[in-house]
This record gives C-alpha cells, sequence and structure tokens, in this order.
C-alpha cells in the first residue's frame, strides 16, 4: 500500500431517471477518468445507479460545525417558515 | 454425448475460470481499495460467465457431473486454459498486462462467438461482452496510466509485458475441438483474430509509450493440458474446499 494518496473525491449517484443524484461516499483517484471508474466499482456494483457524478473534494466548501448556532438555530423557533399548517395532498410526496 | 462441444466449452470456460482465481487472490490485498474492488468485480463477472458454460458442459455431458464437479474436481492436466491467464500476480503491472493481454483476445473472441450457431454460446457471448468491454476499458486505461506514468511505473509496466509476451500466440492456436466446431458453424476460428489482436495490442502500447516486444518464441502447452507451475499451485488453492470436504454446499 502506498503511503502517498491520491486525492479524496465525493460520489453522487442517481439511483433512478427522474431522482436527484445523491452524495453517497467517497473514495481516492488520481483523476477524473480513475474517480469516475473506481465510483463505478465502489458505489454502483449492485446497479444502484444510472449516473454518476464525481468532485474532487477540496472544490466542496463547508459550512463549520463550530458555526452551527449561528447559522441554524435561529430558524429553529419560527415554526411559520415550514408548512406545517397545509394539508398536503398524498400526490405530493418528496416535500 | 458431443464430446467435441464438450471440450470446446471447457476452453472457453478455463480461461475465465483461471484468470478469475487469480483475481479473487487479489481481495484485501489490492494496491489500493479502489483497484482491489474492481480487480475482484471482474473476477466475480468471469466467475458468473464461467458458471454459464459450465452449467452447458454439464447437460452436454448429461451424467451426474455438476457445474461444480466439472468446474472444481479436474485434474491440473484436465484444465485447458492457456498459460498467460495461470501466470501470477506478481505486481500490479504484471496484473495489468495479464490482464490487457488477455482482454483484447476476450473482445474479439466473444464478439465471433456471438455469430455461432449455438444458441447458449451466443447467448452467453452477448451477455458477457458488456462485462468484458469494461474489463478492456478498465485494463487499457491502467496500462496507459503505468506505461505513460514515471519511470519506475514504465520499467515495470514494459518488464511486464515483455514477460508475457511469450503467452500470447497461444491464443490463436486451433484445438481439435475448435477446427470441428469450427466446421459446424459453432466455435469461432481463433487463427483469424490474430492480426486484429496485434494491431490493438501495438496501438495501445505505443499509446502508452511502451515498446512491442519483438521476441518471437512463444510457449504453448495449456490448451494440452501442460501447464506452468504455477497452475498447481492455484488448483490447490481453488480445490481446497471441494477436495477436504466433498459435496460441501453453502
Amino acid at each position: 500500500m502506498s503511503t502517498k494518496n491520491w486525492p479524496l473525491w465525493e460520489v453522487f449517484v442517481r439511483s433512478k431517471n427522474g431522482l436527484e443524484h445523491r452524495h453517497c461516499g467517497s473514495l481516492h483517484a488520481a483523476d477524473e477518468e480513475m474517480a469516475l471508474e473506481n465510483a463505478r466499482d465502489v458505489y454502483t456494483r449492485r446497479s444502484e445507479g444510472v449516473s454518476i457524478w464525481v468532485v474532487e473534494s477540496k472544490h466542496i466548501t463547508a459550512s463549520n460545525p463550530e458555526n452551527n448556532g449561528e447559522m441554524f438555530e435561529p430558524a429553529q423557533d419560527k415554526v411559520y417558515r415550514h408548512p406545517t399548517f397545509y394539508d398536503l395532498p398524498d400526490e405530493v410526496k418528496h416535500m | 454425448m458431443n464430446q467435441n462441444l464438450y471440450n470446446y466449452i471447457l476452453g472457453i470456460a478455463d480461461n475465465s475460470l483461471i484468470l478469475g482465481q487469480r483475481l479473487g487472490e487479489l481481495t484485501g490485498h489490492g494496491p489500493s481499495l479502489e483497484t482491489d474492488i474492481a480487480c475482484t468485480n471482474i473476477s466475480l463477472d468471469l466467475f458468473g460467465q464461467v458458471r454459464s458454460y459450465y452449467q452447458y458442459a454439464a447437460k452436454i455431458a448429461g451424467d451426474k457431473r455438476t457445474e461444480d464437479d466439472i468446474a472444481m474436481l479436474r485434474k491440473e492436466r484436465e484444465y485447458v486454459n492457456v498459460l498467460l491467464v495461470e501466470q501470477p500476480n506478481t505486481n500490479f503491472a504484471y496484473t495489468i498486462a495479464r490482464q490487457f493481454l488477455f482482454d483484447v483476445y476476450h473482445f474479439l473472441f466473444l464478439t465471433q462467438l456471438e455469430k455461432s450457431k449455438d444458441l447458449t454460446l451466443s447467448a452467453i457471448a452477448t451477455k458477457s461482452l458488456k462485462e468484458v468491454s469494461y474489463h478492456q476499458r478498465f485494463s487499457t486505461d491502467w496500462l496507459k496510466r503505468l506505461g505513460d506514468g514515471t519511470s519506475e511505473s514504465k520499467a515495470k509496466m514494459q518488464e511486464a509485458i515483455n514477460d508475457l509476451w511469450t503467452y500470447t500466440d497461444e491464443l490463436f492456436h486451433q484445438t481439435e475441438a475448435d477446427k470441428a466446431m469450427v466446421a459446424e458453424g459453432i466455435g469461432v476460428d481463433v487463427t483469424t483474430l490474430k492480426k486484429a489482436y496485434y494491431e490493438k495490442v501495438e496501438a495501445v502500447l505505443s499509446e502508452a509509450t511502451l515498446e512491442t516486444p519483438e521476441s518471437k518464441w512463444f510457449q504453448k502447452g495449456g490448451k494440452q493440458g501442460i501447464h506452468t507451475e504455477h497452475l498447481g499451485y492455484l488448483l490447490t488453492d481453488l480445490q481446497y474446499m471441494q477436495r477436504t470436504y466433498p459435496n460441501m454446499e453453502w
């Protein structure tokens, strides 16, 4: 096993047409082509997907968990921002 | 029983079985987690193909033999795989060289087998082709990466190609069963694949900035059951469970 690691990539798989790509994990690869092939082998070998996106992890800007208070808590006591006061018809599934 | 057809099926299936077993040895030992899974995926593809062939062979045999008996219980001299596929995983360059040199052949072979008059063989070929075109893509990509990589990876890749080159010519030797099946429109005339094979291999080698070996001295014998010293050890692993616990099932 080499001690020098390839860059890390994040893998997004669309499980079937019409659904969105979802993050399913990460892997190492030397470039985007290898990342796609590795993703195919690591994440879709039990026919989990019909489309794969890969993006090098360094290109993702993430929020800092330390700032969770100011980022997310103010939303918690404003229930009127949630559409919970309406009756949703069953046909509307993914709300 | 159609002995020629039976032998012909084993000639195809044994290549995939032995190569699949070699790749399976990398489980947990691949150079990286991702390549480890890729190699064992290819192994599983090959085992899947092998099951279809041996099930068909068992049907042709028409006696008590099952697919497992045929796959697991023959003696070394009764395996008729080419010498190339039994060569060990010396290092990743050898694994890739062996895979590439076989995949190019395998793809050409299945493309012709698809046209077989035997509908079972033709159906197996159609199903396998998608898998094998991915195998070829995987091994070709890695061959180029390593060949056109660092000076160390290039040297190792060239060494593996040079060492395994001597086993390539045997892919195009016809057995008695081959000749009989070609005459019936069932088998593939492997001699007709040779030109396209070496053209493809040379094109990829040159893209990988590697040299095509010039040696014209080739090893043979696998198709007649005369193997290199490596096959016995491989079979010891492969057959251990059935030999130790006869008739055991999962």
